[in-house]
């Protein structure tokens, strides 16, 4: 086999990696808008604050200390003590189901029979808002996150299939960050279905996603549901946050992978996590193919615009999405 | 009454809140906030730290107080330039925008309002040019300097000779990243070196296509002209592919402390421009004496740290040059354009400042705006966690430099109907 074709085939599973990475993110836009109808942008900066706050527990940082030393003069950062990885993440889970309650509480509470473009625009709000929060609490440095993730390309698949296309192939790339990535992705959505279809609070949650009335009038608590939908997709979140930070450090440019899930929306649909996940895969593949077949004719950087191309294409076949619920209205 | 008195309070605030006239005005367009606050934090920390301990210690500058004024412009250059105009009015003496986005728009903007743009190390190279940029200055080092330097060590690394050699540049796909493009291609042309330049789009938390080019096309050298995340990703991408870390290199903004340490260990032998070692100057420990830090004064002594207080330190003695020249201590912002255009950075100032050896001595002129030209290569001690110089000043090479900026200069004067000064 040629060289040539083998970096085509390394670059597909590269694609399909990076997919993965970008349904993480998606996900927790399906979970919220399927429920609620919401479009929430501030999903980039939950994953963004879950994992500032996921980093600052783990390090032992005082929240809010700038603000604390500037009103009473004190120079403390830091409590003195770490904080295992395991305990850190249930800790950070809890600060998103807080954070989810208060949403309900303070905000969506009081938006209640609003129109859907007010709910968007209430969660434009909540992002910048959550970033500064996430800002004061815990600053705006950049942190490593030392969850122990394997980091590199997978020695021994490259020395598995070095042999494959001559001396100019040098074996198949793959990074172990991603391998963990896809099989986290995977448990994550057996996990998410698992609970939506075989759980009381699961069929609950659906049947809100159904339909509000129908629900409310068997006694389903709308208010409960939707604090448990923004826990779960503050879950997804923190995920996504510690694949993305464990690449590049946790850092405020988090926020922005957000615009990378974006697509893959357009593409899979707003209402199905399968459609996340394959919508994720053909946009992962699709803007890396593109890159590397066409980038270097057109100078490169394709996949940031090709991405929403490929979408694009594809909601003028399927308003919905690939696997979107279909649009019906009565007239 | 309650309308009267909180009319008369307010009014009365906003007397107090009026500086005295005779401040000497800095605006510092600040980035604290978005995708490169990591960045742009330490540099306003070291820029008013050390403006603070010339007003503490010293009184101010000939007996001025500085006052600075922060706009935060989250590093969008569209606010940038909103807080350019909100600031003007208050007397702004100088402009430091730390983004070249910024500074190319507004060169045309502070040129007509006559207040000088500092862009150290940054902004439009071709700047340099002073004859036609008369009130743009972008000492002591830039881009086109740069890239140069970066050529001249690798060409001293491959044993005095580059041909033959692939060398390749990854770039932030903006105007920055592009700066030092012909500069490589007219290099490589010299040199005999085939360059190939990649483009990462904003913000660069995603580069895998890129890397996964540099490991089929395994070029020797890998230079980097990147900031914000795209720099932590780059450096932990190399690291994934096995990419020999001495053999990647980048520019000043792409060699502080926050890029390497995201990757730990990885990054171990990474290598970057700068405009100085570090080590501990002495005025370091004066600004932590002081006390009252901007920020939570992590950042002291740090790469950006300490170049946000060598900006600061270079405004400030432009600020006693001009009130030496015109002989007032109230300097306007013209008046200040003509100090900066006549300041001499020598070593024995730098030591009796506390910063001996943080610059190369230069001087700058009407005809040459851009300073010394020079750069040290350092490289990261993952164990230590420090940045070691390699090198003394390297000078770039001014015989394929000099044409670029002439060359350059000239068309924007003759786009924009400059009569060359000088």
């Amino acid at each position: 086999m040629s060289a040539d074709f083998l970096y085509g085939i390394e670059v597909i599973i590269n694609g399909l990696m990076a997919g993965v990475l970008y349904a993480l993110v998606a996900l927790g836009f399906v979970l919220i808008f399927k429920a609620s109808g919401i479009f929430n942008f501030a999903q980039g900066v939950m994953a963004l604050f879950s994992a500032l706050t996921l980093v600052g527990i783990m390090e032992g940082q005082v929240p809010f200390a700038h603000l604390i030393n500037a009103i009473f003069g004190t120079s403390i950062h830091h409590f003195g003590w770490t904080v295992p990885a395991v305990l850190a993440i249930i800790l950070t889970i809890g600060v998103m189901v807080i954070f989810a309650w208060m949403v309900q509480k303070f905000l969506f509470r009081h938006l209640v029979g609003q129109p859907h473009i007010i709910l968007f625009m209430a969660t434009i709000g909540l992002a910048y808002f959550l970033e500064g929060v996430g800002d004061l609490m815990w600053g705006s440095s950049i942190k490593r996150l030392e969850l122990g993730l394997p980091q590199g390309g997978s020695l021994a698949i490259e020395n598995l299939t070095s042999g494959l296309g001559g001396d100019d192939f040098y074996g198949f790339f793959i990074d172990k960050l991603d391998i963990v990535a896809t099989i986290v992705a995977i448990l994550l959505v057996i996990l998410l279905v698992a609970f939506s279809q075989f759980t009381k609070y699961g069929r609950a949650m659906r049947a809100v996603a159904d339909d509000h009335q129908a629900a409310l009038s068997v006694g389903i608590s709308l208010n409960f549901i939707w604090v448990l939908v923004w826990s779960l997709a503050g879950f997804v979140a923190l995920v996504a946050g510690v694949m993305w930070g464990a690449k590049s450090g946790v850092q405020f440019s988090l926020s922005l992978i957000a615009l990378k899930a974006l697509p893959v929306l357009m593409l899979g649909g707003f209402t199905s996590i399968p459609g996340a996940i394959v919508g994720g895969l053909i946009i992962g593949v699709g803007e890396k193919l593109f890159e590397y077949l066409v980038g270097p004719m057109v100078g490169g950087a394709t996949e940031n615009w090709f991405a929403y191309v490929l979408a694009l294409v594809f909601l003028i076949f399927r308003p919905q999405g690939l696997l979107g619920e279909r649009i019906i209205e009565r007239v | 009454m309650k309308m009267k008195s909180l009319i008369a309070f307010a009014l009365s605030s906003a007397f107090i809140a009026t500086p005295a006239a005779a401040d000497l005005v800095i605006p510092d367009l600040s980035y604290r906030t978005g995708p490169y606050a990591a960045g742009g934090t330490p540099f306003s920390d070291g820029y008013q730290d050390y403006f603070k301990l010339l007003n503490k210690r010293d009184g101010g500058i000939g007996g001025e107080q500085v006052r600075i004024v922060e706009c935060e412009t989250g590093f969008n250059t569209e606010k940038g330039v909103e807080c350019y105009e909100s600031t003007k009015g208050e007397g702004a003496l100088v402009y430091q925008p730390l983004s070249t986005g910024m500074t190319y728009q507004l060169i045309p903007k502070a040129t007509a309002d006559g207040i000088p743009l500092f862009t150290m190390g940054y902004g439009r190279t071709s700047a340099e040019n002073g004859a036609i940029f008369r009130n743009v200055f972008n000492f002591p080092v830039n881009y086109w300097d740069g890239a140069s330097i970066a050529v001249k060590y690798l060409k001293d690394q491959h044993g005095g000779s580059l041909e033959g050699k692939k060398i390749t540049l990854l770039y932030h796909n903006s105007g920055y990243g592009k700066e030092p493009i012909p500069t490589l291609e007219a290099l490589a042309a010299k040199h005999g070196f085939k360059f190939k330049a990649i483009a990462v789009d904003h913000p660069g938390q995603e580069q895998k296509s890129q890397w996964l080019q540099i490991r089929r096309e395994r070029p020797d050298n890998v230079l980097m002209w990147g900031w914000g995340v795209m720099n932590q990703v780059a450096i932990q991408e190399a690291a994934n592919i096995n990419y020999p870390m001495e053999n990647f290199m980048g520019v000043w903004w792409s060699g502080a402390e926050i890029d390497v340490l995201p990757a730990g260990g990885a990054s171990n032998g990474y290598k970057a421009l700068n405009f100085s070692p570090i080590k501990d100057y002495p005025v370091l420990e004066e600004i932590k004496a002081m006390g009252d830090l901007t920020g939570d004064g992590s950042n002291v002594g740090s790469v950006i740290y300490n170049r946000g207080m060598l900006a600061a330190m270079l405004t400030s003695e432009a600020i006693a040059k001009a009130q030496e020249i015109h002989g007032v201590s109230e300097i306007s912002a013209p008046q200040l354009r003509d100090g900066l255009e006549a300041l001499s950075v020598t070593e024995a100032r730098l030591v009796e400042l506390g910063m001996g050896g943080i610059s190369p001595e230069f001087s700058v002129s009407c005809q040459n705006h851009g300073g010394a030209g020079q750069a040290i290569v350092q490289q990261w001690d993952a164990d230590a966690k420090v940045w070691k110089a390699l090198t003394d000043y390297i000078s770039s090479d001014q015989d394929v430099i000099a044409p670029l900026v002439k060359s350059d200069s000239e068309a924007y004067a003759a786009e924009n109907k400059i009569e060359a000064g000088c």
